[in-house]
């Protein structure tokens, strides 16, 4: 039993001996991006402590979750939602600071599997010669509710329903289509940039409502420098470069 | 509980389902195992014992990640469903039984194996002389004596898997009625602010819980009473 009380004194001192040196890191932001802008946040971010030296650390999520998280006073001082109703309603909430809310990114749906030849159009969808359709929780993450208005537009939402699985977020979506366990499924076309395998059809947008894609500073990290800075830099040239390579169109209005 | 859709209840009868055929599953599997453990004189059998008992210690996303691949077209589970023209058994409900069957092995295989070690070889010896085959021996003086540690172990292993969260989500895809078991509905109500589904579920999970260990220690107290 001492020793049991050594060994927890031990781990104790090892735990804060790690702690202390993140403390030191002043410039730094805690970031929460919704799951579809993983690769590019990451990017931004890489560019950002380039440029300026200040670390955004980033936790990727869906957007759904990271808001129940935020009200429950999670230490995220910025959020990338994948929408423009949850930074809303961040603000509503006095979560938010009213005016730093812009439009980040307009994200784009795309049917993506990884056989060459399975996705033709929406065609492949019409004639469902597949077991599963792999799409996000549609309630949490609005790529998976662009998946259903896409179905419901095409007049197929109740023929496929049964084959419909949901990952818990677009990146486990992608997932479950990387690993063949569904043969194909809505993914952000971000996500399929860097892929050039498989076969994609390119959702058109009139089949789905514009997916603005919000950023908030929230009220948590309106006195941190790291954290006003990287807005800033969000919004800037090089970050837009980014944004746009990965598939995204960028707001002109912001 | 007006307003509340019946879907809410769906993950329970679904989650019941679920564990009471693991555990089935697992009672039928487990004890050769748990037996050959305890009997057993091979030099190796400790090292089984330690992959019986690796996911005690394994995050679940490791079983998850495995299974993800191994149930898929590129593994054996593939394989399986082709055979009647599927191509992957997750999202589907036997691969959820598989993966708790993995997942709470230890917790069937380990109470079980204990009982029979601690039955010692006397009772067997004695009806060896008495001419008793060793299947007769088996039924009729080293089960009955292991009763506890097969309740002990069915027990702990229904509990698990009404538990079991991180392979579930991971190989499940969340289909109502097939693979959306409580814990993942829970999840799903918490991340789109439906607390008060939220609060029912997860105040039931409590209430079972508690129950579950106060009759498991009741039990225990009982047999040691008896053999005493």
């Amino acid at each position: 039993m001492k020793r049991l009380g050594w060994i927890v004194a031990g781990l104790g001192l090892a735990a804060s001996c790690l702690w202390s040196p993140g403390a030191a890191f002043a410039a730094s932001t805690n970031v929460a991006v919704a799951a579809n802008f993983t690769e590019p946040a990451k990017e931004i971010a890489a560019a950002f402590k380039a440029k300026t030296g200040d670390e955004a650390v980033l936790s990727f999520g869906a957007s759904g979750q990271f808001y129940t998280q935020i009200k429950q006073d999670a230490p995220f001082e910025i959020l990338l939602s994948a929408d423009d109703a949850r930074p809303k309603k961040l603000v509503e909430d006095g979560l938010g600071v009213a005016d730093s809310r812009f439009t980040y990114a307009v994200g784009k749906l795309a049917l993506w599997s990884k056989s060459a030849d399975l996705v033709k159009g929406e065609e492949t969808l019409a004639t469902a010669s597949f077991a599963k359709l792999a799409i996000a929780n549609p309630a949490a993450a609005p790529y998976g509710a662009a998946a259903i208005e896409t179905l419901k537009a095409l007049k197929l939402y109740d023929p496929l329903q049964s084959k419909i699985v949901q990952g818990e977020n677009i990146s486990q979506t992608f997932q479950f289509v990387d690993t063949g366990n569904a043969e194909l499924g809505f993914v952000a076309l971000s996500q399929i940039a860097k892929v050039s395998s498989g076969s994609r059809w390119l959702v058109p947008q009139n089949l789905y409502s514009p997916m603005l894609q919000d950023a908030v500073l929230l009220k948590k990290g309106a006195g941190n420098e790291a954290a006003t800075a990287f807005i800033a830099f969000l919004r800037g040239p090089d970050a837009r470069a980014i944004i746009e390579k990965y598939g995204y169109a960028v707001d002109g209005k912001s | 509980m007006g307003g509340l859709s019946g879907e809410i209840w769906r993950p329970v009868s679904l989650t019941l389902e679920l564990a009471a055929l693991t555990t089935a599953l697992l009672l039928v599997l487990g004890t050769p195992i748990a037996w050959w453990l305890a009997r057993s004189k091979a030099w190796w059998k400790e090292g089984v014992a330690t992959i019986v008992a690796l996911p005690l210690v394994l995050p679940p996303t490791v079983l998850g990640f495995y299974l993800l691949v191994a149930l898929g077209p590129m593994g054996p589970g593939g394989l399986v469903a082709s055979l009647w023209g599927a191509r992957t058994l997750a999202f589907t409900f036997p691969g959820l039984v598989i993966g708790s069957v993995l997942y709470s092995t230890p917790f069937v295989v380990q109470p079980i194996r204990n009982a029979f070690e601690a039955m010692g070889d006397r009772p067997l010896e004695v009806a060896a002389t008495l001419r008793a085959s060793p299947s007769r021996a088996f039924w009729t003086i080293a089960l009955p004596l292991a009763m506890p540690g097969f309740l002990t172990g069915a027990v702990l292993g229904f509990a698990h898997t009404v538990g079991e969260f991180g392979v579930v989500l991971m190989i499940g895809g969340s289909i109502p009625g097939k693979t959306k078991v409580l814990s993942v509905a829970i999840f799903d109500y918490v991340e789109t602010s439906q607390w008060r589904e939220a609060n029912i579920l997860a105040a039931g999970m409590v209430l079972f819980a508690f129950v579950v260990i106060l009759s498991m220690t009741l039990v225990e107290r009982r047999f040691a009473r008896e053999a005493s």
